[in-house]
């Protein structure tokens, strides 16, 4: 039943998704026809995804995650995980890296329908994720294939030190740059990389104030169903090109114009013509399902204005912004702020000042069933989160790419209970305060 | 006189209650909810507006003097023996699709030996349906399809002894047809069923016989009383099935939530375990839902699994609790999983536990795993009200109380006699106060 969103025939797409599909798209093209051309291809994972500097040695650059998160969109992961099961990992695994390897089981066939050919160097910036560094351990086994590693140290006291940064700047210097060097056989240009720099802070700038522009009323984006596609570039293969800093102008102008004409959100059925409740979000959404999951928020009338997932991939509300006067540093920065590389007091402080400054009505949590990393915690977070707010928080539990963890009666049913708790304290807050 | 309708379609039951403009329980009406949830919710709603008519005819025998002291006596002869005309009609329309079933196809070779057949059982059917209504009788259900069933199979294995007809060819026959009578709504007039039921009683009883024309001028009266549906709200598992609009749809969460509040004004912590799902919900002293926790994408643990065991067992659902008070020994039973029941169950017996030991363990581990559901929800907080169908089950409210002191100190718990209504009763005041406020 929709009732909040004027209705439209065709699927509903910003000119801001097009450009970014072709994006991808020419990526994944690059990707199939690298080896041909002579070019060396790194693979590397969102969160601390160090892309200026991969752009340096002029690596093509593949990300595992969104290969898994696009098999899960086109309804591939289900055979890529159930394949990967075949081979011994078990139902509790981290369904993103049963995907990819159940993918290259299955012929290493990309989202493209092209072959994906195999990396050349795997980068593994550690951001948190232990997962992470077990999966690029089984994929470095099947390749066979030269891995450089940075340690990041963990965020444990909620600040960045000096010592920190130097520790990561030192692994750069001494480790990963050469690595890379030696891999790609290109020397490394510290100019060439201020230069990308430069371009990722103006990119930056442009997603921080369209993630901030769900401040008004109506908000005129969705910040998790929407927000990743607007994270999309800036955390995958395109920080740091003109390209990218080009999608982000395009992006802006677009929200601009929704937020002077005071339109929502659009959804994939058309504008979101009432904001009924505005909806804090901790955790990936699920993308198997990813449609009829967004449906089940804008049939209510609800916008989610923040959220954390579009936040894993680099934290750039607080003010962090890559420089192309300090490069080494400030990619140390920029791995270090990471969410998934935040302490859980962080968090929680970081999501109660969305609830404040986005007046959101509520805190939803979508806890990842295969997640062991962020999943702990989780209830924690939310009682906190609840207690210091006031504002009703609701659990709700799928995966990523596994389509047997998506039950959709189950979490349409709990949707509905929470939304609609929400509006019940919303109206009886209103009676008490007119009495 | 204006009403106000709260209908709950659970996966096992659907409920419904009737309100007045005080919010006062007018009448309460239970189904299955066999695989129609729009049927159920006809039927419950039905069966609440019966109810209704029940209250309201007792209400106005309050002022006959001649019922003075025997008042109850009489309510409680009248409502059994409706309860029998209902199911007598009910008998006759199986007996017709049964009939209608045995001329189909693939049984007309056999059709006259199959129908004498079932003009045999139906006979017996009917010829026994006194008893089960008699006063101080008890059914091991109240639904139609149960105590059918059950009648209906006993009588077609007898006749089918000296037969080519097999039993299971009956059997099938009756599987067919209760399908048929299930889903379709009796036309019969109430007043029929009323007055029928009425010449029963007054015939029966010495005592109530010289009322017999004062009774039918007021039934008459009831029955011509007018209850406008001015408002219905919907809840429960099914409730997206139901023709209703969006304003007429609430969460079972929301519903649970203000009929504990309703049933037990001091509530703050409500759980509730239903065929299959349980809720663990924080309400403030407004009844108003704080937070909530329900079972994940599995069933485990819920009142279906209590349904799988006593099928295990071939024992009615309301026969688990008493037997497993009778336990001796703690059996630690981990797995809550409804599809291992059957095999953890034949495991245990293989092993020599008893049966009683064993079904106590069964209930300790359903209740572990809602004592979890709680816990993610915030505790349990004094007082806690405990409903849903599994709150009928005497087991299964000592164990929680047990387990509930034993974490969270002592408490009140209040586990209400309606409380499988808790839902429909949330959902009526929702519609009463649609309306009234």
């Amino acid at each position: 039943m929709n009732t909040a969103v004027t209705n439209s025939a065709e699927v509903q797409k910003e000119d801001s998704m097009l450009l970014q599909k072709a994006m991808i798209s020419a990526n994944y093209d690059a990707l199939s026809t690298a080896h041909e051309e002579g070019r060396k291809i790194s693979s590397t994972f969102v969160p601390g995804n160090l892309n200026e500097l991969l752009m340096c040695f002029d690596l093509v650059r593949n990300l595992p995650e969104i290969n898994a998160l696009q098999a899960g969109m086109r309804k591939k992961s289900g055979g890529y995980i159930m394949e990967a099961e075949r081979s011994g990992h078990s139902e509790d695994v981290c369904t993103y890296v049963k995907s990819d390897l159940g993918m290259m089981a299955k012929g290493q066939v990309g989202p493209n329908g092209k072959p994906l050919p195999t990396p050349d160097v795997l980068l593994l910036s550690y951001t948190g994720c232990f997962t992470f560094m077990k999966w690029f351990e089984l994929v470095r086994d099947e390749y066979d294939c030269e891995t450089a590693m940075l340690h990041v140290p963990y965020q444990a006291d909620g600040e960045i030190t000096d010592n920190m940064r130097d520790f990561v700047v030192m692994q750069l210097k001494e480790h990963v740059i050469p690595t890379l060097e030696r891999v790609s056989g290109v020397k490394f240009d510290i100019d060439r990389l201020r230069e990308y720099l430069r371009e990722s802070a103006k990119a930056e700038e442009n997603l921080v104030w369209v993630l901030q522009s769900a401040k008004n009323r109506p908000s005129p984006i969705d910040a998790y169903f929407g927000g990743v596609y607007y994270c999309g570039p800036i955390f995958t293969a395109f920080r740091g090109s003109k390209q990218t800093t080009e999608y982000y102008e395009a992006l802006r102008t677009e929200v601009e114009e929704r937020l002077e004409q005071g339109l929502g959100p659009v959804t994939p059925e058309g504008v979101l013509d009432e904001e009924r409740i505005r909806l804090v979000v901790e955790g990936p959404p699920n993308w198997t399902h990813f449609r009829d999951f967004w449906k089940m928020f804008y049939d209510e009338g609800v916008v989610v204005v923040a959220s954390s997932y579009t936040k894993v991939g680099g934290v750039y509300d607080f003010g962090f912004r890559h420089d192309p006067d300090h490069p080494l540093e400030s990619l140390a920065d920029y791995c270090l702020g990471c969410y998934t590389n935040h302490s859980l007091p962080s968090r929680v402080n970081m999501l109660c000042n969305y609830m404040d400054e986005y007046e959101a009505d509520g805190f939803l949590v979508n806890s990842i069933k295969s997640c062991n990393s962020f999943s702990a915690g989780q209830l924690l977070m939310l009682r906190e989160i609840e207690e210091r707010t006031g504002k009703p928080a609701g659990f709700i539990e799928t995966d990523l790419v596994d389509p047997r963890y998506f039950s959709p009666a189950n979490v349409k049913n709990r949707l509905e209970s929470y939304f609609q708790m929400i509006e019940q304290k919303k109206a009886h807050g209103d009676a008490k305060t007119a009495a | 006189m204006k009403t106000f309708i709260g209908i709950d379609l659970g996966s096992t039951t659907t409920k419904a209650i009737v309100l007045d403009s005080d919010a006062s329980v007018l009448g309460r009406g239970i189904t299955n909810s066999r695989s129609n949830y729009g049927i159920a919710a006809d039927v419950a709603k039905q069966e609440a507006f019966l109810d209704a008519r029940f209250f309201l005819f007792g209400k106005l025998l309050q002022d006959l003097p001649t019922l003075d002291g025997y008042l109850d006596e009489f309510l409680s002869r009248f409502e059994q023996d409706f309860r029998l005309e209902q199911y007598l009609d009910q008998l006759a329309e199986l007996e017709r699709a049964c009939l209608d079933s045995a001329t189909d196809d693939r049984l007309a070779k056999d059709g006259a030996e199959t129908r004498a057949l079932l003009a045999d059982v139906f006979r017996q059917l009917d010829h026994e349906a006194p008893k089960l209504y008699a006063q101080g009788s008890s059914r091991k259900s109240d639904f139609f399809r149960d105590i059918a069933g059950s009648q209906y199979s006993r009588a077609a294995e007898s006749v089918t002894q000296d037969s080519r007809i097999s039993f299971e060819a009956m059997l099938n026959i009756y599987d067919r047809s209760i399908i048929e009578v299930e889903n379709h709504i009796s036309n019969s007039a109430d007043e029929a069923k009323f007055l029928s039921a009425l010449d029963r009683t007054c015939k029966q009883s010495p005592r109530f016989a010289g009322l017999l024309d004062e009774l039918r001028q007021l039934v008459r009266r009831v029955l011509a009383y007018e209850l406008e549906e001015s408002y219905v709200v919907g809840t429960g598992y099914g409730r997206a099935t139901l023709p209703f609009s969006k304003e007429h749809i609430r969460s079972e969460i929301l519903c649970h939530g203000l009929g504990a509040h309703i049933m037990h004004p001091k509530t703050s912590t409500v759980l509730d375990i239903g065929g299959q799902d349980t809720k663990a919900i924080q309400v403030d002293s407004d009844g108003i839902v704080e937070s909530f926790q329900m079972n994940d994408r599995c069933a485990a643990g819920c009142g279906r699994y209590l349904g799988y065991i006593a099928d295990e067992m071939n024992l009615g659902l309301h026969e688990l609790g008493p037997m497993a008070m009778q336990a001796t020994r703690k059996v630690r039973i981990n797995s809550t999983c409804t599809v291992f029941a059957g095999a953890e169950l034949r495991d245990r017996l293989s092993m020599g536990e008893k049966r009683e030991d064993i079904v106590s363990g069964l209930h300790r581990a359903i209740i572990l795993r809602a004592m979890s559901i709680l816990s993610r929800s915030g505790g349990i907080r004094d007082q806690f009200t405990f409903t849903g169908g599994v709150a009928k089950n005497e087991a299964a409210v000592a164990v929680l109380k047990e387990l509930a002191t034993e974490n969270y100190g002592e408490l009140t718990m209040n586990v209400n006699p309606d409380s499988i209504y808790t839902g429909a009763l949330g959902a009526a005041t929702f519609a009463q106060r649609a309306v009234v406020h």
